[in-house]
């Protein structure tokens, strides 16, 4: 390009344009400097859009660098790939990721969540693995408003439609309300996929000379400022916004998926990257960045959707299922007959150059060429950090001032039951089809869900977690309680907790309150990780989570996956038998302690407070999780059911009605039966055991440490805690069993 | 005996069936392209759950355009055994080969959930009286499983005893607290007026391995290799 034509096509940057970009006027400076000119719009779109924190993390990497990616287990570097692989033997790997796609569902619910699937589902098989699960974790603000629930609904159905067409099992997830999540809902979804180790598929363009190619959708007009504009800043209820939301395809991913495995079992393909946020822009520069080499492509060569599409368009389009591969150019014909088959349209767009720049082409004309390293070079930024005065206050804050709950505890338990946070997500979770693949042997609705490997003996479990309000009141230990909960959840089913993904949802990350939140939790996540022994292979951030009010809570979100060695060596929530011994694992007895309300659901519901300071000790925490998967192995546990939300009743209820068997304490229950029955303190897991086993199960405990106490014995038809209450299980499983 | 299974673009239980019919039924089982017309040495076919071509339009109805499709019709017309099963059977009904339709379900959402089946008529392929089964378990995942057809094709259908199963609750009752879809009639799976094609919603595949949560889906393969070829009939299967 001559420095006239230049002159011509660059207009002076305004603040709206860069506003559009999410690019601020230094980093524009940064450009210019860069390049010794000012940039064209084409470039400063590319520019833009890598540069976002959508694809550039430029305010999250340098936080989360302290994640620790050296574990024998893993098999990919941080960032590198477009998912974690961690190594399960037999010469298998499990392949996972979870990502939000937060903005886009605000603005158009049912195509933004399935999107976000359709996005998730395509980082997994990009790297060679067959997609054999989907979780997902959902947050809304109050259900009484309109338009939460019309968000809820959208998004609940944009993942059922989308999820089911394509024949992936939802196997599990998590359902959460609060106004903190008004008009800015939390949309996580998770993929797992599986791989024999040597199939194992990387993002990159080998060398100069291959070619690349284009499969799956047309490009259209969708999508663009999806990374930048939609997905990292605030978006002030923009409903100008929509056109940035993409529209799905299922079918066509379902072919593409088919197709490109069959492609990379071929052993043909180099390398693989699906075009997600930022489109062929960050798709192109993600393949060659690593290799220290370039490429060139025509962009009259990609199929549009739409006439007269201009290049920058062309670029930054988000449209869905498309993904772009690099072959040897003799590989070609094997290649382009199996989309075909597939009836999967692909394109040459262009070939790997040894100059490690990114050249653009229409036609004849050149319209860009750049250095990679320049284009990859985004800017980062620390924040100041400050702990917020008003969270001092709330830590502060006098639990034992609580005054006892003037409604009877048999109705504590029962509006507790009923209330949307602790209620079955059945409602939910039919939505989904869950069973299909023939590999699920416990599905949603469990602390974690199961997964078999045909003819092996191995299962594989998963949950998701988080718990945005201890993260609020503590973000450090916040942060940590969500690996440990995610985990445990794990272990009471009898898994081996053995990787973690995480999903990072904060609001602005300029407000020094909010920066404080993310660094804190993510240090949280990483001393869990490392305590429990559960690197973080994978993850994604969503910043400038926010309505008109207010940023919403920190919200990590954990997904864990853990290992059964022998899948018959499994346990579920459910009491099994009648006269059975239960057991709370990690305490000696019944809390008396006030602080145990800090954070907790009950004092959430009946007073309407988000109080106290939430902790977690690790060590006791690894210990409790050691002590149940080791008593489940020995198969002497007959349920197991992790003690979280709602506290212990809330947990002893849903044994209850999970087994349809009655339960009555024998351990005294203090005075101040809320702190005791409704507190929330971590790292307790109840089980129970037959008679004949208490001397096997005390040994255990007394070799890793860990306190524990009988709580009472199973049987009979209802829950009886002395003379406090006796309701019937079912009159539990009609309150439980409410729709919010 | 061979199992034919068929294949469209979109198709998902492909797989499913495959391993119910060769792992835990031992039968030799391929898979048929959508594109394939020649499939020989086929004893039974297949059609599984999915969205055959995206079920864009409606359920089945680009797929009766498939190039296999006269074929599929062939092969039944000669009095083969075909069962359609989820998206197979709103396929055959797009065919032609058995009577009615599948309507969106009555709740408007998708649904996968185990159901109760009443066996409320034998059948010489597909439920046979020998194995002393009154009701099955099976799971349903559909979001367009509402069987409906006019009043007077439902009479026949009742009437010449085509109707194979019925949703019905754990205790055998058929009424609507047990119909998920909202079929007419509680209608879970029909015959053809020959009895040698079946349509059903609920999936069998994925009930033939006791640590899915059980095996009556068994009870339908059983059924068909007992028809078919006898000897066949693995010792160690429950049905046998």
């Amino acid at each position: 390009m001559t420095k006239k034509q230049q002159n011509k096509i660059t207009p002076k940057i305004s603040a709206a344009d860069l506003k559009k970009l999410a690019i601020t006027q230094s980093e524009y400076n940064q450009i210019v400097e860069l390049l010794g000119r000012t940039p064209s719009p084409l470039e400063l779109g590319i520019f833009g859009s890598l540069w976002s924190e959508h694809c550039g993390y430029k305010h999250s990497k340098p936080l989360l660098k302290i994640f620790k990616n050296n574990h024998p287990r893993v098999l990919t570097n941080e960032s590198e790939e477009n998912a974690g692989a961690v190594d399960i033997g037999n010469n298998l790997a499990i392949v996972m990721k979870i990502e939000s796609h937060n903005h886009p569902s605000a603005i158009e619910p049912t195509e933004g969540a399935a999107t976000a699937i359709g996005g998730i589902i395509r980082d997994i098989f990009s790297m060679g693995a067959r997609p054999i699960a989907l979780l997902n974790s959902l947050r809304f603000g109050n259900p009484d408003n309109p338009k939460n629930r019309y968000l809820m609904n959208g998004v609940i159905s944009g993942i059922s439609n989308y999820g089911n067409c394509i024949g992936i099992p939802n196997i599990g997830g998590e359902l959460f309300f609060s106004k903190t999540y008004d008009k800015n809902p939390i949309v996580n979804a998770m993929c797992v996929g599986i791989v024999t180790k040597q199939d194992m598929t990387k993002s990159t363009a080998g060398t100069p000379g291959n070619l690349i190619i284009l499969a799956g959708s047309t490009t259209g007009r969708d999508g663009i400022h999806g990374a930048s504009g939609l997905a990292s800043q605030n978006m002030d209820g923009d409903d100008t916004l929509r056109p940035a939301v993409q529209v799905g395809n299922p079918f066509m991913e379902k072919k593409l998926i088919e197709s490109c495995l069959e492609a990379i079992q071929s052993g043909k393909i180099i390398g693989m990257q699906d075009l997600g946020a930022a489109g062929l822009t960050s798709a192109t520069v993600d393949l060659v960045s690593k290799d220290n080499i370039g490429f060139k492509i025509d962009l009259s060569r990609v199929f549009l959707r739409e006439e007269s599409m201009t290049p920058y368009e062309i670029m930054l389009s988000e449209s869905q299922e498309r993904m772009i591969m690099v072959i040897n150019p003799t590989d070609l014909i094997e290649i382009t007959g199996i989309f075909e088959k597939w009836d999967v349209d692909i394109s040459v767009i262009g070939e790997t150059i040894p100059q490690p720049n990114a050249v653009i082409y229409d036609k004849k004309e050149k319209l860009l060429d750049l250095p990679i390293n320049t284009l990859t070079s985004t800017p980062t930024y620390q924040f100041p950090t400050r702990k917020p005065k008003w969270l001092t206050k709330n830590q502060e804050y006098k639990l034992k001032n609580i005054p006892i709950n003037s409604k009877s505890p048999a109705k504590t338990l029962l509006s507790l039951l009923a209330s949307p946070n602790i209620s079955s997500k059945k409602h939910v979770y039919q939505q989904y089809d869950h069973q299909v693949l023939t590999n699920t042997v416990i599905g949603p609705g469990s602390d974690a869900a199961i997964l078999r490997i045909k003819n092996t003996k191995t299962g594989l479990a998963f949950s998701t977690d988080g718990n945005s309000k201890y993260c609020y009141l503590n973000p450090f230990h916040g942060g940590a309680i969500a690996v440990a909960e995610a985990c445990r959840n794990l272990s009471t089913i009898g898994a081996t907790p053995i990787a973690i993904t995480d999903c990072l949802n904060f609001g602005n990350p300029e407000d020094p309150d909010i920066y404080y939140q993310l660094k804190k939790c993510i240090s949280g996540i990483s001393t869990a990780s490392n305590k429990l022994n559960v690197p973080v292979i994978s993850g994604n951030v969503s910043l400038y989570n926010a309505n008109e009010e207010d940023n919403i809570f920190p919200t990590p979100i954990i997904g864990a996956l853990g290992i059964l060695d022998n899948i018959n060596n499994r346990v579920t929530n459910g009491f099994k038998n009648n006269n059975s011994i239960v057991i709370l694992i990690g305490d000696s007895k019944i809390s008396q302690i006030s602080s145990s309300l800090a954070g907790s659901e009950y004092l959430d519901k009946f007073y309407g407070k988000i109080m106290g300071n939430p902790q977690i000790n690790l060590d006791k925490e690894l210990a409790v999780q050691t002590v149940c998967r080791s008593a489940i192995q020995r198969g002497i546990i007959e349920s197991a059911h992790d003690c979280s939300d709602g506290g212990l009743l809330v947990c002893l209820a849903e044994s209850c009605i999970i087994g349809n068997t009655g339960f009555r304490n024998t351990i005294q229950i203090p005075k101040r039966w809320d702190f005791g029955l409704f507190g929330e303190q971590q790292s307790r897991i109840v089980v129970s055991i037959n008679k004949k086993d208490i001397t096997e199960f005390e040994k255990i405990c007394n070799d890793f440490q860990v306190n524990w106490c009988t709580i009472g014995t199973t049987g009979g038809d209802s829950l009886t805690i002395s003379s406090l209450m006796d309701i019937p299980v079912s009159q539990l499983a009609e309150a439980w069993k409410t729709h919010p | 005996m061979n199992f034919g299974i068929v294949v469209y673009p979109g198709t998902w239980s492909d797989s499913d069936c495959l391993i119910a019919v060769s792992d835990q039924m031992g039968q030799n089982a391929s898979y048929v392209w959508h594109k394939n017309r020649n499939f020989n040495n086929i004893d039974c076919l297949i059609l599984p759950g999915g969205f055959s071509y995206g079920d864009y339009l409606r359920p089945g109805a680009i797929a009766r355009f498939s190039n296999i499709a006269d074929k599929i019709i062939e092969f039944g017309n000669l009095g083969n055994p075909i069962i359609g099963i989820c998206n197979g059977f709103q396929i055959l009904c797009e065919l032609d080969l058995l009577p009615g339709t599948l309507l969106k379900n009555d709740v408007m959402e998708f649904r996968c959930q185990w159901t109760n089946l009443k066996i409320v008529n034998h059948n010489q392929f597909f439920a046979r009286s020998e194995f002393q089964k009154s009701s099955l378990q099976i799971p349903i995942s559909h979001g367009s499983g509402r069987y409906y057809a006019d009043k007077k094709t439902i009479n026949e259908l009742e009437k010449n005893q085509q109707i194979i199963f019925k949703y019905c609750s754990s205790m055998g009752e058929v009424n609507s607290k047990s119909n998920p879809n909202g079929s007419i009639n509680n209608i879970a799976g029909i015959v053809n007026s020959t009895g040698n094609i079946l349509g059903m919603m609920p999936h069998p595949e994925r009930c033939c391995d006791s640590i899915l949560g059980g095996e009556d889906g068994k009870y339908i393969f059983s059924s068909i290799i007992k028809s078919i070829d006898p000897s066949k009939l693995l010792k160690t299967s429950t049905y046998h």
